[in-house]
């Protein structure tokens, strides 16, 4: 297919990932985003990099170590992460996960409290313990989102910022062309990753995508001094250390909202970033004099099960359509060489992703985001 | 999980967030002049009236220029926390005639958020503000906010302005006026418009020796009854010309060289380009702002429940275009910085590395990232503040970019050559005021919250391993990891 026109309906991180490993097929690839590339929830995640429960697990834990090479720009990815158990509950389901790790010869180690502070200088006595993975790690997702973007322009692609896709062209069962206010790129194959936007411009196509749009928030603080392990998850919060030492969490409640074609109208945060604060203070209590410097919140959207829907349609069957379902920054090394398989050769070389067909979703209610409870507040 | 059932998601936010702790007709941001007239006259309407205002900051955060830029050149006396609120009641007097109105007076007391409903979020009790002191933090609702934050200094890079005695016009007025905690004794102004003449003339009267006022203009700016007396003072003027670099030793500032290349002696160097309505919270709250030349730069647009009194509503209109100005100064300014000149202090970022959009130099920076810069960035479309900040970290201080924010987009303006109202404001974020985990934290949070709190979305299927799926442990994993949701 080399020398054909694949265009992608979304610069978030899945959908230049994707572009990158076309362009480094050879393809022709345009990449459309409304405005500028990962300015939505790919450049506003925790960064983790180690999503065992996926079938793009091997996949992601083999690219990432490589992936500033393979770029040629800084992702910041750091290896390893720690899992510190804070309350008895805590510990009991971390030693869960980590005998199913054991399980599936994922290398982990337990660690008794003194174990915790020598990785984790910031920790406390007040921990019971902790599960240190000897695999998976974190990046920068800024950083990274950009890094795909420019090793694509390198490769011949090319990203068109602030330009939302308004529809499509069709032909003979086939998506011929993708359209923007202001121009029509002709194309051979679509991809679109465009994370909440999805079932619109997807509905144009006369396809049912089901996704959930919601909006989750992070805080993050001032530099501490660099810990010999930075990828610091327990506690129901996830974050990281950065390489610059600040400390970036997030997790807690979300807020369902509503969703139209153009995206997100605004990502506020909220006082949330007060039991963010309680639960890292607890995790990390000798970072509890540290400076929050600031918060901020992305919208992600979500499958009726959580799991990433990755499919080359039958109909318009020149079509990719890929939601990573709230956990995509990690799985983009992945994820994209997932989609970059489905374009050319119509099916995934190196995992069985069955599993992310859409075509689960077949006998889904119509009414399925108000019987979950998935709704926007009224 | 069924893929069709009838639930619940209990880890929605819905319903788990704790009420505020008070409820006022009418919160007062900042107790200045303009915020104590606005609390009374609140007050006096037989409203319930707050009025917080977050001075005295401790020390640590005047060591990071918060609010003001202090330039450490406060005394010992800025750490006695007793002695600089009595000298905050000493200087504002109206303070009393505030409280004997009936308004509630919490000084020391940061607002570092106000948030309400609307476009993406609809979970918010009412509206409210987030409130700090230096033991913890709290939330209290409001039916309207006036925003009385003033104005804060516009700092401007050249070669050794990061060190010591390098500060802004605000930071030197409160420190000679309202605490006489000023550590300096030779200060030279840089700027000559109003801010800079009554700055000038204040010190003076104060006892400091100013050495002189530098106009990169070919006169003194500001009202000709200010020139005369600084004329008249004996300040010696120096037009046509820039601050060429800051010299210094352990103490900071020892010198100035201008342009001119003439040197001279002083412990401070004071910034007094411009004063910026200081609009953190209306911007982190999404709040209506747009750019006004004559006022000194982005000033609330003023809605039903918001409104914005004194320097932050803007400063006094004469006709003056301080964006004109400042962006002349900068041009000066940046012809005269070097590769190497730092641009944000926090992050050490240089201007070669902001304008080059280079990584942090924890970061390698192969061949390829060597040859991108902000010209290759701007292939791709305008330049954006924000973009910037997460390439180069510019603005992602401690500071929270008060010292840099300004300065950078006139130099993308600069760069992009675009007008200086193209290149969007850097996004202000909550807390606007570097707060601590520990005070920041709601420790007494309602059980509802802990109840909901999952680490992502708690849907049952999300993190059941692919492997697992249709076996013995797919249970076990609910089991284990899932208590509770959707039942």
């Amino acid at each position: 297919m080399s020398g054909s026109e694949v265009v992608i309906v979304g610069g978030g991180v899945t959908g230049l990932s994707a572009g990158w490993w076309l362009a480094r097929s050879g393809v022709k690839v345009t990449v459309l985003d409304k405005f500028i590339v990962g300015w939505e929830a790919s450049g506003r995640n925790g960064g983790g990099a180690s999503h065992y429960a996926s079938p793009l697990f091997d996949e992601e834990q083999r690219l990432w170590p490589q992936m500033d090479e393979l770029l040629g720009y800084p992702t910041e990815h750091q290896k390893g992460r720690i899992l510190i158990a804070m309350t008895e509950r805590q510990w009991e389901q971390y030693r869960f996960i980590a005998e199913r790790h054991k399980r599936l010869n994922h290398p982990v180690e337990l660690l008794d409290v003194k174990q915790v502070q020598e990785a984790v200088p910031l920790a406390g006595d007040n921990c019971f313990g902790g599960v240190h993975y000897k695999f998976g790690g974190h990046a920068n997702p800024q950083r990274s989102v950009q890094a795909y973007a420019w090793a694509l322009q390198d490769l011949g692609g090319k990203i068109i910022q602030h330009s939302p896709v308004t529809g499509f062209e069709t032909a003979g069962g086939k998506v011929t062309a993708v359209k923007t206010a202001n121009a029509t790129y002709g194309c051979d194959s679509v991809v679109v990753a465009a994370g909440p936007q999805i079932p619109q411009l997807m509905a144009q196509l006369g396809v049912n995508v089901p996704l959930a749009a919601a909006r989750a928030e992070m805080i993050i603080t001032e530099p501490a001094p660099m810990m010999p392990l930075g990828g610091v998850d327990g506690h129901k919060i996830y974050g990281r250390q950065t390489m610059r030492g600040n400390l970036a969490y997030g997790g807690g409640p979300h807020e369902w909202l509503d969703m139209d074609a153009t995206g997100p109208a605004a990502r506020p945060s909220t006082p949330l970033a007060r039991n963010l604060a309680k639960r890292l203070a607890e995790l990390l209590p000798k970072a509890a004099h540290l400076n929050v410097i600031r918060s901020w919140a992305g919208v992600i959207e979500n499958s009726p099960d959580g799991r990433p829907i990755i499919d080359r349609l039958t109909s318009p069957d020149n079509v990719v359509v890929a939601s990573m379902s709230s956990v995509g920054f990690g799985l983009s090394p992945a994820s994209g060489h997932a989609i970059r398989d489905l374009v050319i050769d119509g099916t995934c070389s190196f995992a069985d992703i069955d599993l992310l067909k859409l075509s689960r979703f077949d006998n889904l209610e119509s009414d399925w985001r108000e019987k979950r409870g998935w709704m926007p507040i009224t | 999980m069924e893929l069709n059932f009838t639930g619940t998601d209990i880890c929605a936010i819905n319903g788990t967030r704790s009420a505020p702790e008070a409820h006022y007709n009418t919160v007062v941001v900042g107790a200045g002049p303009s915020g104590i007239a606005a609390a009374i006259d609140a007050a006096n309407a037989g409203l319930r009236v707050l009025l917080v205002d977050e001075n005295p900051v401790s020390g640590a955060l005047m060591g990071n220029d918060v609010p003001l830029y202090f330039g450490g050149r406060m005394t010992a006396a800025t750490q006695n926390t007793e002695r600089m609120l009595e000298a905050i009641f000493m200087s504002m007097p109206a303070l009393e005639t505030a409280m004997d109105a009936g308004v509630e007076l919490l000084l020391g007391t940061t607002a570092w958020g106000v948030y309400r409903n609307g476009p993406g979020v609809a979970s918010l009790p009412e509206q409210v503000v987030g409130l700090a002191d230096a033991e913890r933090s709290w939330i209290v609702g409001f039916d309207n906010i006036i925003l009385a934050t003033g104005g804060r200094d516009l700092a401007m890079a050249f070669p050794g302005w990061n060190q010591p005695g390098v500060m802004g016009a605000a930071a030197l007025q409160m420190l000679l006026t309202r605490y006489e905690a000023f550590a300096g004794r030779r200060v030279l102004i840089i700027g000559s418009h109003d801010l800079a003449l009554e700055t000038a003339l204040l010190a003076k009267e104060r006892g400091i020796d100013v050495v002189g006022i530098v106009e990169v203009r070919a006169a003194a700016q500001g009202r000709s009854e200010l020139i005369t007396k600084v004329e008249a003072a004996g300040i010696a003027l120096y037009c046509d010309q820039t601050i060429a670099a800051a010299k210094g030793g352990i103490n900071g500032v020892e010198s100035a060289t201008l342009s001119s290349g003439a040197e001279i002696a002083c412990d401070t160097i004071c910034v007094a380009i411009g004063l910026i309505p200081s609009i953190e919270l209306v911007d982190a709250m999404h709040g209506q702002r747009a750019l006004n030349a004559q006022r000194g730069g982005y000033i609330p647009q003023g809605e039903a429940t918001v409104s914005a009194v004194g320097d932050c509503a803007g400063l006094t209109d004469t006709g003056f275009d301080h964006i004109a100005y400042r962006m002349e100064w900068m041009r000066a300014l940046s012809s005269i910085s070097t590769d190497d000149t730092i641009i944000c202090q926090c992050e050490e970022v240089t201007r070669a590395d902001l304008i080059g959009v280079q990584p942090p130099n924890y970061l390698t920076r192969p061949a390829p990232m060597c040859a991108r810069s902000l010209e290759t960035l701007l292939n791709d479309g305008p330049a954006n503040p924000d973009q910037i900040k997460r390439l180069t970290r510019a603005g992602m201080g401690v500071c929270q970019g008060r010292r840099c924010r300004d300065q950078v987009a006139m130099l993308l303006a600069i760069e992009a050559d675009k007008p200086f109202g193209t290149i969007p404001l850097a996004s202000h974020r909550a807390p606007v005021r570097p707060l601590p985990l520990k005070i920041l934290a709601e420790w007494d949070e309602p059980a509802t919250m802990d109840a909901a709190w999952d680490v992502w979305f708690g849907i049952p299927t999300q993190w059941v391993p692919v492997e697992d799926i249709g076996t013995e442990y797919q249970d076990a994993h609910r089991e284990m990891l899932y208590t509770g949701m959707y039942k």
